[in-house]
């Protein structure tokens, strides 16, 4: 009785032990990896993600460079030179006394952007008129 | 009467839970209650924590009420989840192996959702909008952030290593260790294509560790930095012209695919989704990626995810080590970042703040917030959000190879 009762049990864990085994993706390497192995798929895994953005991080630069040199060349251009010359020049910006510009807003709202630099003005404990911001841009 | 009353009583989840496994069902029940008081009380990572723990919940308490035989499965048919259903499709050579529609014929509810995770469906679509939601802007003003973003992958292959001495499968071990990418359907679509039976205490541990973020990272920002190279202030970035904007997911698509293609999926959608918000002529799109899409497929996603935490497995050893080396992955993540930010400080005489490093783990936004915050107490004038997202955003890509790396290692 009691060996019928142990085989019973020794059954269930192989099946379990099966299904286990058996509960893998097609194609899926399910083994155990020796250290020496393990180190190196690690070791080559972050080589291989080093390497990927590392490449990208090159052609990143090179387009940047690129669109910056278009961006630049358009106003170096003779013609272009010569008619900004010929054109009537623009009024100069009255400023507020004390201002140091514009501040670029992105994605923001004026009213939001006032607000902004309210408190930072505050957290700061700076006035207003002795900081300057370049830009404000949401970050979505 | 009587014998209709007693069936109700001897086929009731309160009759189940003390015959058999019914006791591993009644501890998730309990567990999933936890993860409902931290997703709505503690608000670690509401939108999918909630989920999960319903999902979690619902699939305990039904399993309560009766075991799905797949000899006879008109009679003891789960409305909500059937594990074994899964166990069947996942057979090698079964009958059934890799049956979508055994699966919609004789599935519950969560079954039939499962299918999109399953599918690796989900997950992509997040990443749509996830993309649609993320501006590249800094990363591109400051292509040397990828370098931050690859070097926060060091989690990922330590704790991939550290699992296999554990004794986990080469296989699992991949899929605990993308826990240290911290970007959730990057480690789900990893795990349901490489070690399924792992991916209700693998998605618990990630989205629970990248709520931790503000909590795991700062200590180790303090232990690797010093006042000096916290307090540092960064130049302004440049401004970055919508051509590029637009150019940036398309390079990237073409150039990371090429490079690894079982990223495709993953990089491929999240720059459909980027690509979506930039252009600036499909609005409409990308507002359905970014609100409608994302709102619905993280409903399916966290319910069909936590319906995976049934008692009799995920109550194991297994677990415990799983949630051990998550964190593990997500520490060293942040210390392979901030030890790549350390070096570029020196390297660039001082003008490159090292806690921005940190941000290279892919949890957007969260991870930046934290360096903006660090580097704030260090100097109150300093505000790195900005440069900080740079990181943060190539984390996402750097995690997205690392995944495609050991899917196309472990995946056969």
């Amino acid at each position: 009785m009691s060996f019928a009762f142990a085989d019973e049990v020794a059954n269930e864990v192989a099946q379990a032990a099966e299904n286990v085994a058996e509960s893998v993706p097609t194609g899926v390497k399910s083994n155990y990896l020796p250290t020496g192995e393990a180190i190196l798929d690690a070791a080559l895994g972050y080589l291989v993600v080093f390497i990927g953005l590392v490449l990208l991080m090159v052609v990143i630069i090179i387009v940047g460079k690129i669109m910056v040199a278009k961006l630049k060349k358009p106003a170096a251009t003779p013609a272009e030179a010569a008619s900004a010359k010929a054109a009537a020049p623009e009024a100069p910006k009255q400023l507020a006394p004390g201002s140091a510009g514009d501040v670029k807003l992105y994605d923001t709202d004026p009213r939001d952007a006032a607000m902004i630099m309210a408190i930072v003005a505050n957290k700061l404990q700076k006035p207003l008129n002795e900081l300057r911001f370049v830009s404000i841009k949401e970050v979505k | 009467m009587l014998d209709s009353l007693w069936k109700l009583v001897v086929e009731s989840g309160f009759a189940a839970m003390f015959s058999g496994d019914g006791w591993k069902n009644l501890i998730m029940i309990a567990i999933a209650c936890v993860l409902l008081y931290l997703g709505i009380k503690k608000q670690y990572e509401p939108l999918l924590m909630v989920g999960i723990a319903v999902g979690c919940l619902l699939a305990n308490a039904s399993a309560l009420g009766g075991i799905f035989n797949p000899l006879e499965p008109n009679k003891t048919i789960n409305a909500l989840y059937n594990q074994p259903l899964w166990d069947e499709f996942l057979k090698e050579g079964g009958e059934h192996a890799h049956d979508y529609g055994y699966i919609l014929a004789h599935g519950g509810l969560i079954d039939i959702l499962y299918i999109g995770v399953k599918a690796g469906i989900y997950p992509c679509l997040i990443f749509i909008g996830i993309g649609a939601m993320t501006d590249f802007g800094p990363l591109i003003s400051n292509p040397k952030s990828l370098l931050l973003g690859a070097a926060a992958q060091f989690g990922v292959f330590f704790a991939f290593f550290g699992a296999t001495l554990l004794g986990f499968k080469g296989n699992e071990a991949a899929s605990i260790g993308i826990i240290g990418g911290a970007d959730g359907p990057t480690a789900i679509l990893t795990t349901t294509k490489l070690a399924p039976d792992l991916l209700g205490p693998i998605a618990v541990a990630a989205y629970s560790y990248m709520a931790l973020i503000p909590m795991i990272q700062p200590p180790i920002m303090k232990a690797l930095t010093t006042e000096k190279e916290r307090s540092v202030k960064m130049e302004q970035l440049r401004e970055v012209s919508k051509t590029e904007k637009i150019l940036f997911p398309i390079i990237v698509t073409i150039f990371v695919i090429l490079l690894l293609p079982s990223t495709a999926p993953l990089i491929g959608c999240l720059m459909f989704g980027n690509l979506l918000k930039e252009t600036g002529v499909t609005e409409r799109l990308s507002d359905v990626a970014q609100n409608a899409l994302m709102n619905i497929v993280t409903l399916f996603l966290g319910i069909s995810v936590g319906a995976t935490m049934v008692g009799s497995r995920f109550l194991e050893i297994k677990t415990i080590y799983i949630v051990v080396l998550g964190l593990v992955a997500f520490s060293f993540s942040t210390v392979g970042g901030l030890l790549v930010g350390k070096l570029m400080y020196k390297l660039s005489g001082g003008k490159i703040n090292p806690l921005i490093g940190s941000a290279g783990v892919s949890a957007v936004p969260m991870a930046a917030r934290v360096s903006q915050r660090e580097g704030q107490k260090a100097n109150p004038s300093n505000f790195l959000l900005m440069h900080a997202m740079g990181p943060n955003v190539a984390g996402v890509i750097g995690s997205a190879i690392a995944a495609g790396f050991l899917i196309s290692m472990f995946g056969g």
